[in-house]
């Protein structure tokens, strides 16, 4: 080798030229879409800000937030959408039209706005069972009634058999922007305390299982829930000191985290053992090879807050029923933006990087 | 986890690290191989790195076995996953690995029925279920899944089933560690020997690497305390001036191997005069075909595969950096052509080999200090 000055000055402009390339703006460049495209991580990524993002250029959507923000006559208003998929449509905890409200619900509720109203379009697949069907309309107006959001418009289509699995539902929500806090993914700063409202990986093992293609038994059930009522105590306890709220879903919470990293521009430390998971998930995360940090939630979020109010607001999480074991999992740092990291249990570091496979398609 | 939390007890690994740290001659480098994807695996989900000082550098073995297919067998199999009434069926790290013209996974999004399997005893039971269709399972794996294909051959045989074949990509572990060692640029002091494959083949294959190379072998579990526990019985062999094959793993690695699943593979399993390795080349007697008694069951028999050879990128240096010649920065298309989302080379196909790792956390890995 030669002259090590040179060499390090080399591996400095290699790392240069990495670092760069991380920072920009991903591009989509694939040639078909492929199931990663839906599975939240780097292609996933690749779609939105390659293709959706520069198409239909706006503020709101250039700020990649779970709901965009509009305003109406200085009224402050949110609105999301999203579309469920799930297989199978029933599973313990919860079904496809349970998630099709709390989910846009929870949307609503990580940007820091309350839930008012749904519309709500199924697709349905010719042959679907009526018993099957009404089950799912009872699911869907007894979560909309818990999440104290009325259902206001609607519509139906049906395809033909083999066209669709069963249902597909989509929901899109309003609500009115919660004027405690102005949550934005971009206002997390060095310093900032990372919680989790409560232990991760539940919903993608309930569904996992529930598929029986692994022949494993285990009591799971999905956390399928209504965020409000946590963030409600978080903007409560504290109001501007709140940076940011992200549900952990589609690629669990090592995606918010690597998303928010770069939506920043800071770093991040997670305290893995820290972190709640229960046993019967880690069990079955460790035979199944995956990490729990990946495995999707349907009412768990994260919450970035400022140092001093982390303890209050850590206090409130937990007074919330089922948030009892809401945690401070990490903080924000400087170095190296972009890129998070993980004190691992052994004593180690990593780095948890974005996901770029597929661990499980159709999870919500 | 019972039985699992103790070995991953952070204390007794700092306590282990401490040892390994007075073990270190100051101002020696050492350069330690783990043989197995599963351990560079384990070393990073628990950031073992981390716990050793600077000049002990682990280098990342070819043990993955996602990682070293080449490019063409990709083609392969994508192109018999595209014949009319296949379903071929793969493990879910193989669906990401590049072919000459895209992954298993594009060509999936291009039509072909391809499904993720777990073992390969699922795709028996997708062939049952699917009579009218040819099912095909692309074989991958060292010593360690070998058995397991080898078992599910013997079923498909006994309960008569046509519609199911094989596409053997098994390879054995001895022939590229001789390869690596043969390699007259080889800076490696010594050897994390693969846990799993030895539970099949015992510790007995890998005496060859003291006897005629001299360097030290310690068979290692993988779970983090095992690994540390290994690297400190190598630099105890090191510094003591011995070299010989130990077993860290004698919970479960018997020295003479598994002799059933030894049999079993002999019955089913011939070897191949040659396999090409993704990034090491053409390696003689490395690879397992179906032997001619199961000629019948091989899907490269039953489907006429392209089989063209596709060469390795030429700006390609993986050779290298698996044999420790070069750090993986100094490839010269490293983080440039060759990134985890384009890969060229094996090292950077698989988040665990060793380009993407150093890709993903280079920048941290030289914050540890010297000893």
């Amino acid at each position: 080798m030669s002259d090590p000055a040179a060499v390090s000055e080399r591996e400095q402009k290699i790392l240069g030229i990495i670092e760069t390339a991380r920072a920009k703006r991903a591009k989509f460049r694939d040639q078909r879409i492929n199931m990663s495209h839906g599975a939240g991580g780097k292609a996933t990524q690749g779609l939105i800000e390659g293709l959706l993002a520069p198409a239909f250029a706006s503020d709101a959507l250039d700020e990649l937030a779970d709901a965009g923000a509009v305003e109406v006559d200085g009224l402050e208003l949110a609105l999301t959408t999203d579309s469920y998929v799930v297989r199978p449509m029933r599973f313990p905890g919860g079904s496809i039209g349970e998630l099709a409200v709390n989910g846009t619900v929870n949307d609503l509720a990580v940007s820091g706005a309350r839930p008012l109203a749904l519309s709500l379009s199924q697709i349905l697949e010719e042959g679907l069972g009526a018993e099957d069907l009404k089950a799912e309309v009872e699911a869907i107006a007894r979560a909309a009634r818990a999440a104290g959001v009325e259902i206001i418009t609607g519509d139906t289509k049906v395809v033909e058999r083999g066209h669709a699995d069963g249902m597909y539902v989509c929901t899109t929500g309003i609500g009115r922007r919660d004027p405690r806090a102005r949550l934005s993914p971009a206002a997390l700063k060095p310093g900032d305390r990372i919680l989790l409202s409560g232990s991760i990986g539940e919903h993608g093992t309930a569904i996992m299982l529930a598929r029986g293609e692994f022949e494993l038994d285990a009591e799971i059930e999905s956390d399928t829930r209504c965020l409000w009522p946590v963030v409600d105590a978080l903007l409560e306890a504290a109001g501007p000191d709140l940076r940011c709220l992200r549900d952990a879903t589609r690629g669990g919470v090592a995606s918010v985290l690597n998303e928010l990293a770069r939506a920043s521009s800071v770093a991040m430390i997670v305290r893995e053992r820290e972190v709640p998971v229960r046993p019967e998930v880690s069990g079955a995360a460790e035979l199944l090879g995956i990490d729990p940090m990946y495995i999707a939630n349907e009412g768990k979020l994260v919450a970035f807050v400022a140092a001093e109010a982390a303890g209050r607001a850590l206090e409130a999480l937990r007074s919330v029923p089922g948030c009892e074991q809401a945690a401070e999992i990490g903080e924000v740092r400087t170095e190296p933006p972009g890129m998070v990291l993980v004190e691992t249990s052994f004593g180690g570091k990593r780095v948890m990087d974005q996901l770029v496979g597929d661990p499980l398609p159709r999870i919500c | 986890m019972k039985f699992v939390d103790e070995f991953r007890d952070a204390e007794l690994g700092r306590a282990v690290a401490m040892e390994i740290m007075s073990l270190v001659e100051p101002g020696r480098h050492y350069k330690l191989m783990e043989v197995c994807g599963g351990h560079t695996h384990s070393i990073y989900k628990y950031g073992i790195d981390d716990l050793l000082p600077a000049n002990v550098e682990l280098v990342h073995g070819p043990g993955c076995p996602v990682c070293v297919i080449p490019m063409g067998r990709v083609d392969d199999g994508i192109a018999i996953a595209h014949r009319d009434g296949v379903i071929f069926t793969c493990f879910g790290d193989m669906m990401r690995v590049p072919g000459s013209n895209g992954s298993l996974l594009d060509a999936k999004a291009a039509g072909a029925d391809i499904r993720m399997v777990y073992s390969p005893l699922d795709a028996l039971r997708i062939a049952k279920q699917n009579p009218d269709r040819e099912v095909v399972f692309f074989a991958i794996g060292f010593e360690t899944t070998a058995p397991s294909t080898a078992l599910t051959l013997k079923r498909a045989r006994a309960e008569r089933l046509t519609n199911f074949s094989v596409m053997c990509s098994h390879v054995t572990i001895v022939p590229p560690l001789r390869a690596l060692l043969e390699s007259p640029d080889l800076r490696l002091d010594g050897f994390i020997g693969p846990g799993h494959v030895s539970t099949v083949v015992g510790a007995r294959p890998f005496q060859f690497i003291p006897a005629d190379y001299g360097r030290p072998v310690v068979i290692a579990g993988f779970e983090p305390l095992d690994i540390l526990q290994a690297i400190e019985m190598i630099l105890r062999q090191l510094a003591a001036g011995r070299c010989e094959v130990e077993n860290q793993y004698k919970r479960v690695v018997p020295y003479e191997g598994n002799l059933r699943a030894l049999e079993v593979m002999a019955e089913v399993f011939e070897l191949r005069p040659h396999f090409e390795w993704r990034g090491l080349g053409f390696i003689s007697h490395s690879g397992l075909k179906l032997s001619h008694s199961y000629a019948d069951l091989d899907a490269e028999v039953r489907f006429s595969v392209p089989g063209v050879r596709v060469a390795d990128p030429k700006a390609c240096q993986c050779g290298e950096v698996l044999k420790g010649v070069i750090k993986p920065w100094e490839c010269k298309v490293f983080g440039t052509a060759c990134t985890p989302e384009r890969p060229i080379g094996t090292c950077m196909v698989s988040s665990e080999g060793a380009c993407a790792a150093y890709y993903n956390f280079g920048r941290f890995a030289r914050e540890r200090e010297v000893v």
